[in-house]
């Protein structure tokens, strides 16, 4: 076809515009020319003129002002004119523009043009910007013209179909006895728009999807006939009949299989065939061979052909073709959940993925590595992941790290290995870890008392080599302060042990306190350890106190206080120094002795008489799910602080928070922390008020033991936010509020929030509990207070 | 294969081609082609050809001069997308015999015929080439008969 002149010539004057303010200068004058000539009636030129038009619009520049002449070349009943009128119809206006409106008139009436050309302009047209009121309109056209037409307009019927399916969804129904139909016909662009067009039908109706389950048969067929058939020049790619059509009829079948028996016994034996004769040297067979194994894999397809396409996919990743290795990874990861077996066969492939150059590749290997880690294998996948966290990409360290401290949390063989591991990734990634690891691990080590001596000595050594790491050596403090003595004494059965004095102790605890790179809750840490080792050393420990007294003038307020503090307690009260420094108990994790602790900013009302704040570490605190701020809710008389002898009192409640929140965290690969079940303990509602309702259950755990359910529902017309509930209960009552499963609740009980409550009655005193429900609805906030005196299912066990 | 964009971009960033499949702002529309440009021309050379944006996968490719970048929904085939793009150029090298960027630049408007010819709505047309190619050559010999008969040039 000869090209256009005047559009090469603008096209040519515009690209040999040296800067950007000559081209803007061009096309200025190209516009103010083009505008003139619109003005004036009928000429030869109209059809260039809008495509100059066309292209000064793909530069970025507007052209609205084409609107309207797109419009009326649509209605010029000369076929170049169309041609280019349709073109800018579809570049220019879409369905927010008034001017599409107009042209409704002329799509109709080309439609049912004479020549299919015009026809085909105008079904293009209509399935790119033809609005919902357009496809009103035009449906029953498009109707017929599925019906009766020859094939070329046939197969561009049936997308413009689709669109208006996707437009305006009732008309579905309109076009689903002609798709019907249109599976018989053997042109392949028909059948390929008649697949399309049953497909979107299916997706958006579940009843016409149970009718379409009969043509299975069929499409079985027509696959086959493609599978089998001989070379067909006419469709071939790379050996692959009709590849394009093969993937729409998989995925259709993929959809009519879905939850299906009968359906998917059908299609087995075909993609059992599609699966083993597909060639897959070339990216087109692949392709075919990954839409087969999708469907596989989401049908209920025969264990044997669920292997089959499992192991394509392994196959997938040892091919050399980067993008068939993401693309594996990628469809492993998500059946690693449902056919975790399979899966694992292929580990050694994805472990040596983590090398792979390309980042998504890396990617996707480590997440699915990380999927993989089982109790058989996770000594050789922390190997692999370690090395891997030392020298991936710094976007996926904080991933990788938090990905080996869960795989760790849950199949730690030992505890010296787990230990082990945290410390390695702390010395590796340790900026990138996250916050909670600190406690996490110092609750860890607490807990491995056998080991005490071993990690002193460890974290010792990893202090003398790098204070960079934050959370190392925070936890490194903390160990020397508290173990200080196991390091001093110098045996160890563990590992070797090293020589250090007193001196070498204090030498490295300073320099922590002194170096730029410490940050101040770290120098916290430090000094918090120095002091402690007041206690356990002997000789220096003047030096300590000169320590301590210099940072009673320091800079930064929370050194300060310490410091002045620790003064305090060399100087005024220095008998009680040993106690208040003693050795921390054991902190376990969930323990009932957990108070839904304070966060730093509060002031923790005094309950000894010393007027010396507690020597432990202020951790950096989580936001807490459930602040249980007991002394704010019951005023003094009810506090349920636990009296832990004298000195660790508020200790695990620092800790708390961090195992209830962390708990969760961690358990969220087991599906989260679930509520407990609605109790077959009778339920009874103890609050109702603007249509928030509360309902209380309990069951019996134990002699002094309790868990109580409560479940709290929205009746209202608008959702509720913020959502939560604090507790207290008397005094020798201990009470320990596990996550609730969410904090909205969405209007007219769409769904229920519920909270689980442990408590433990030692004393057996009568049980009261009160409730603070506080939330927000409609933009302003909500609090309200309930007492609960009897608890149901518990007057029977006399409590 | 839902598609909602095809764009074609040289490797400085300018626009060749913009085929949208969704009612889409005029605004929204540079921001994409801007976000699209960016993403795509800062990739390495041999790295995977699928990228995430939004919840979209965008399955891009380079062929001399010019990048394709097209946008699929996300539970779509992700290696025919490629085959789609590669099928495009084939058209192309076809019609235009050995298809270079100037080609497309000087006759954006066949580009979009073409274009026309073989995806409709987001979704492929016509699966042989053959067929694809004798449409064009038809509607073209339409165009040219037609002025023939009217005596007047045909662009």
């Amino acid at each position: 076809m000869s090209p256009s002149v005047p559009l090469q010539e603008m096209i040519r004057a515009i690209r040999s515009a040296r800067t950007q303010c000559e081209e803007r200068g061009v096309i200025q004058r190209e516009c103010a020319a083009i505008r003139a000539q619109f003005r004036q009636s009928d000429n030869g030129g109209r059809s260039h003129n809008l495509a100059k038009l066309l292209y000064v619009h793909m530069l970025g520049y507007p052209a609205h002002f084409g609107q309207m002449e797109c419009v009326r070349m649509i209605a010029s009943p000369r076929y170049s004119e169309k041609r280019v009128g349709y073109l800018g119809a579809m570049m220019l206006l879409d369905e927010k523009q008034d001017a599409s409106l107009l042209i409704t008139n002329s799509i109709k009436n080309d439609l049912s043009h004479s020549n299919q050309y015009v026809q085909s302009l105008a079904l293009c047209t209509l399935a790119c910007m033809g609005s919902a009121e357009m496809c009103r309109d035009l449906a029953p056209e498009i109707d017929r013209l599925l019906r009766a037409s020859n094939s070329y307009i046939k197969k561009k019927a049936a997308l413009c179909a689709v669109h208006i399916v996707r437009k305006v969804h009732d008309l579905g129904e309109l076009f689903t006895p002609a798709a019907r139909s249109l599976l018989a016909e053997k042109n392949h662009g028909v059948l390929h728009g008649a697949v399309v067009l049953i497909t979107e039908l299916c997706e958006r109706n579940q009843e016409t999807l149970e009718r379409f389950r009969k043509t299975v048969p069929d499409l079985v067929q027509i696959m086959k006939g493609l599978v089998i058939s001989g070379y067909s020049p006419e469709h071939d790619v790379a050996g692959i009949s009709d590849p394009f059509l093969q993937v729409r009829i998989l995925r259709l079948l993929r959809i009519l299989g879905r939850n299906n028996e009968g359906a998917s016994d059908a299609m087995n034996d075909l993609l059992a065939q599609v699966a083993t004769n597909t060639d897959s040297t070339k990216t087109v067979g692949n392709a075919v061979l990954y839409e087969t194994v999708l469907t596989v894999l989401h049908i209920k397809s025969e264990s044997g052909l669920r292997v089959l396409a499992v192991n394509i996919l392994g196959r997938f990743l040892l091919n050399n073709d980067r993008n068939i290795r993401y693309i594996a990874m990628i469809s492993l990861q998500k059946i690693v959940g449902t056919d975790h077996n399979a899966v694992q066969r292929h580990r050694g492939t994805i472990v040596d993925c983590l090398k792979d150059q390309d980042a998504s590749v890396k990617r996707r290997a480590l997440d699915l590595s990380l999927a993989l880690v089982s109790a058989s294998n996770v000594r050789s996948m922390m190997k692999e992941l370690l090395l891997f966290l030392s020298s991936c990409p710094p976007e996926l360290r904080a991933q990788a790290a938090s990905g080996i401290f869960n795989a760790a949390e849950r199949y730690a063989p030992s505890q010296r290995w787990h230990i082990d591991t945290i410390l390695h990734v702390l010395t590796t990634a340790g900026g990138d870890v996250r916050d909670e690891t600190v406690p996490n691990l110092i609750q860890l080590i607490t807990n491995a008392s056998e080991l005490h001596c071993y990690t002193v000595h460890k974290l010792y050594r990893a202090l003398l080599t790098d204070i960079s790491q934050q959370s190392l050596v925070q936890v490194a403090c903390w160990c020397i302060g508290e173990y200080g003595d196991l390091l001093l004494r110098g045996e160890c059965q563990e590992t070797e042990p090293v020589q250090v004095t007193e001196d070498d102790v204090l030498d490295a605890l300073e320099t922590v306190l002194q170096s730029h790179m410490s940050s101040p809750a770290t120098r916290g840490f430090a000094l918090t350890a120095t002091m402690k080792l007041s206690t356990r050393i002997t000789d220096n420990v003047d030096r300590i106190r000169s320590i301590v007294s210099i940072y009673g003038s320091c800079i930064d307020v929370e050194l300060q206080q310490r410091a002045v503090e620790y003064n305090a307690l060399f100087r005024k009260y220095d008998h009680m120094r040993a106690a208040v420094l003693e050795r921390m108990p054991v902190i376990e994790k969930n323990s009932p002795g957990h108070t839904n602790g304070e966060s730093t900013g509060e002031p923790i009302k005094d309950i000894q008489t010393l007027k010396v704040k507690q020597g432990e570490p202020l951790l950096p605190q989580q936001p807490a799910n459930q602040v249980c701020d007991l002394l704010d809710l019951l005023g003094g008389s009810e506090v349920t602080l636990q009296p832990i002898p004298a000195v660790g009192g508020t200790a695990p409640g620092l800790f708390t928070n961090t195992s209830s929140t962390t708990g969760g965290d961690l358990l969220d690969l087991l599906g989260g922390l679930e509520p407990a079940p609605p109790a077959p303990a009778p339920t009874v509602q103890v609050y109702e008020k603007a249509g928030v309702a509360l309902t209380l259950s309990c069951e019996k755990q134990s002699d002094s033991g309790l868990t109580v359910t409560l479940t709290a529902s929205n009746s209202t017309d608008s959702d509720i936010s913020s959502f939560t509930l604090q507790a207290a209960v008397p005094k020798s009552v201990q009470l320990h509020m596990k996550a609730p499963s969410g904090d909205s609740l969405p209007a007219r009980g769409a769904a229920k929030v519920t909270q689980m409550v442990v408590l433990n009655n030692p004393n057996k005193v009568n049980l009261k509990m009160r409730i603070r429900i506080s939330y927000s609805s409609q933009g302003s906030a909500f609090q309200d207070t309930v007492q609960i005196d009897s608890f149901p299912g518990l007057s029977a066990a006399g409590h | 294969m839902c598609m909602r964009f095809l764009l074609l971009f040289s490797r400085q960033g300018k626009l060749r081609l913009q085929k949208w499949f969704t009612p889409i702002s005029e605004r929204e529309k540079k921001k994409i082609i801007r976000d699209m440009t960016s993403m795509v021309l800062a990739r390495q050379p041999r790295s995977c050809n699928f990228l995430h944006w939004k919840d979209l996968k965008i399955i891009y490719k380079r062929y001399a001069s010019l990048y394709f970048c097209l946008a699929i929904e996300n539970q779509e085939n992700e290696l025919l997308a490629l085959e789609v793009i590669h099928r495009y150029v084939e058209l192309l090298d076809k019609y235009f015999g050995n298809v270079c960027e100037l080609d497309i630049i000087f006759n954006f408007e066949k580009a979009y015929f073409i274009l026309d010819e073989f995806l409709m709505g987001g979704e492929i047309q016509e699966t042989s080439k053959q067929m694809v190619n004798r449409s064009i050559e038809a509607s073209d010999m339409l165009q040219e008969t037609m002025e023939e008969y009217m005596s007047k040039p045909a662009f």
